[in-house]
């Protein structure tokens, strides 16, 4: 079936089409996302469900009402999801573009190598948040776990509350800023200076995620970039 | 001067030339050797494995008359639209990156003369490639460099690299020499940097996660793919039986003697095992599940000619992939470059530093000089007749076993020449009815 464009899809489908998972499994809601007739979709009873919304790409907007399981709204492309509930292992994973609200809390490797768009979690995020992260923007309201941002290459992370252990560990070009603490900083992750336009980012980005924070109340760390050619002086780092 | 040992010189068994040559770099250099290619060293292969052609007790098909097909078809357990291919020779997956565009695209074209697949590799699906594969596999890699559902959805099978034999638990990695702006745009990095990939996927540790994210690579793709999974000749009976559990349609096995682009030294030489031995671990897996030949079985790692197509097969494999010996077919270590190799302090025939990027043969390398050496039509081509060969050959021994198609090679077509061999490859030790290790 043929994309709609939005216009036309919101002509054909004003209010948001249900889909219960308890009636229709994932497979048939991620038909109909894979080519919508609608422009907006609900989704009741997910139930922890795997990979809802996985292989979004149209501009659709999807609510999911409840839990999700692995992969929520993987290699999202231009869809706008929405989850109110929390969101299990590898939320987003690989996004190209678009944005995933997280209401609720977000288990391990959210936001996994996305290349694009926006994640959100309102509550935490468990380990590896980030991982790999190839130029998607992360929003966390709360805490995250450990090895966050491990192996980032671009992209920014942005977390409101505490940071565990192994922070930005092997990061590349990916931009870190938290507001609370963090456990220990990852090989080759160091804390740099905070100046106008990463300020500037900053703010978007909380904007964009709809929180208030003041920018000054938060770090930035990065690279340090001394791990990216190999040599055996660096052995105590590998 | 006199060779060393006709003047009464001992040579240390243990601390021998290349030993000590070894330790004497190490302390110069403070660094290991990094290289390409795989496992150089002997270990029991196809070429301790013998075919027992039809006699009296079995009757043989007539060459070049009585038909032989090699046709197979890959990843019909689940996936709606199975890979159907006329040759059970496939391209093994090299990435764009460690192999300059235009070996890409002659790998593409060679396959699809023949009526088989290619793989892309970590750093995504190129253009080129694309363009020129008629069946392409696209991977799944840890690093994810270029992972793209445009991509996904534009494969015609997906594969989900846990390893390879050549560095079974280790990540990829390649140096800034190759790392040109094109390479580094696909993988989101900066130019120049030495690149490492990752060892471990990102978002999932494990079978039972391996299996949710098979289910999302099907979301993804509305369960059209195949989908494959790779592993690195280890614990192969394990890694089978769990890949089969986690929705594989296809497994792919790499034996040590798999190629790399750039790995270390001790890395290729001192894990994994032999591709002989891993391959009945493998059927064995696949029987006890009752899935063999449904989930089609892919053998890598030192096929050469059609006698080890063969063999893999007889011993249970539905397909083989080549990787080296394809870059072989494209010109790799081809003597007219001699001279060039002895510049760069190597020697055709020698030449596995892939890792470096100054390839003569323009095939392992993104200088853009030594690149344009390979015409990919040509390339094409060479790869082409050499997968042609292949199969030829491996129609003359399955028509000399009298098998009117290559899938219906057995093991008890197959006899060894060693001890060794017939342990890990489960058949005879020739003339004899004993296989080692089965209990008598």
């Amino acid at each position: 079936m043929a994309a709609l464009s939005r216009s036309e899809a919101e002509e054909r489908a004003p209010s948001p089409v249900t889909v219960d998972l308890r009636e229709s499994g994932v497979r048939a809601l991620n038909a109909e996302l894979h080519a919508p007739t609608a422009a907006a979709y609900e989704v009741l009873n997910p139930l922890g469900a795997h990979s809802i919304g996985a292989g979004i790409a149209h501009e659709i907007d999807v609510h999911v009402r409840g839990n999700a399981g692995y992969f929520c709204a993987g290699m999202n492309q231009r869809g706008r999801v929405v989850v109110d509930g929390s969101a299990g292992n590898g939320v987003a994973e690989n996004m190209m573009s678009g944005s995933v609200r997280v209401r609720g809390d977000a288990s391990q490797a959210a936001g996994a190598t996305g290349r694009g768009g926006l994640l959100v979690i309102e509550g935490r995020a468990s380990m590896r948040c980030g991982i790999s992260m190839k130029g998607i923007d992360i929003v966390v309201g709360g805490d995250i776990g450990a090895m966050g941002a491990f192996m980032a290459q671009a992209g920014r992370l942005v977390v409101c509350g505490d940071v565990g252990d192994g922070l930005g560990d092997s990061i590349y070009e990916a931009r870190i800023y938290v507001r609370g603490t963090v456990g220990t900083l990852g090989a080759d992750c160091v804390e740099k200076e905070m100046r106008d336009e990463h300020r500037a980012e900053l703010a978007e980005l909380l904007a964009a995620a709809g929180l208030d924070h003041s920018v000054d109340e938060f770090r930035r760390y990065g690279s340090g970039r001394t791990l990216y050619h190999f040599t055996s002086e660096h052995s105590a780092s590998y | 001067m006199k060779d060393p040992s006709e003047r009464g010189l001992r040579e240390s068994a243990t601390f021998d030339r290349a030993s000590i040559a070894a330790i004497q770099h190490a302390a110069r250099t403070g660094v290991y050797d990094i290289r390409g290619w795989g496992a150089k060293r002997a270990v029991p292969h196809f070429d301790d494995l013998l075919f027992l052609g039809a006699s009296m007790s079995r009757y043989p098909l007539e060459g070049y008359r009585e038909r032989c097909d090699t046709d197979v078809v890959l990843g019909n357990r689940h996936a709606t639209r199975p890979l159907h291919l006329d040759i059970p020779v496939t391209i093994a997956g090299m990435s764009f990156g460690a192999l300059s565009a235009q070996a890409k695209e002659a790998l593409g074209r060679g396959a699809s003369e023949v009526g088989t697949s290619t793989t892309t590799g970590d750093g995504g699906m190129t253009d080129e490639e694309r363009g020129e594969s008629k069946t392409l596999v696209y991977q799944l890699l840890p690093s994810r460099y270029g992972m793209n559902p445009d991509h996904l959805r534009a494969a015609d099978a997906i594969e989900v690299v846990l390893g390879q034999g050549a560095k079974p638990g280790g990540g990829g990695m390649l140096l800034g020499q190759k790392i040109s702006d094109r390479v580094a745009e696909m993988r989101t990095l900066p130019p120049g940097i030495d690149q490492r990939s990752a060892c471990r996927h990102p978002d999932w540790t494990g079978p039972d996660d391996l299996a949710i994210k098979i289910g999302e690579l099907r979301e993804i793709t509305d369960w059209e793919k195949p989908v494959y999974v790779k592993v690195g000749a280890t614990r192969t009976y394990y890694d089978v039986k769990l890949a089969v559990a986690a929705g594989a349609d296809v497994v792919v096995v790499d034996g040590m003697q798999g190629g790399t682009a750039a790995t270390q030294e001790v890395f290729i030489e001192h894990v994994g095992i032999p591709t002989l031995a891993a391959i009945p671990q493998a059927v064995q897996a696949l029987q006890e599940l009752g899935v063999h030949r449904k989930v089609q079985l892919i053998v890598s790692g030192g096929i050469r000619t059609g006698a080890d197509v063969a063999k893999a097969m007889a011993l249970g494999a539905d397909a083989v992939a080549i990787g080296t010996a394809a870059l072989v077919a494209l010109g790799d270590n081809d003597p007219q470059y001699a001279e060039e190799y002895e510049a760069i302090g190597s020697a055709a025939g020698y030449y596995d530093d892939f890792q470096d990027g100054r390839d003569p043969a323009g095939i392992t390398t993104q200088d853009p000089e030594l690149s344009a050496r390979l015409d990919p039509v040509e390339g094409g081509r060479r790869v082409a007749n050499y997968l042609r060969v292949l199969t030829m050959e491996a129609q003359t021994l399955a028509r000399a076993c009298g098998k009117a198609h290559v899938l219906h090679l057995e093991p008890e077509d197959l006899v060894a020449l060693t001890i060794e061999a017939a342990a890990m490859a489960r058949v005879p030790l020739a003339g004899t009815n004993w296989i080692p290790g089965q209990g008598f």
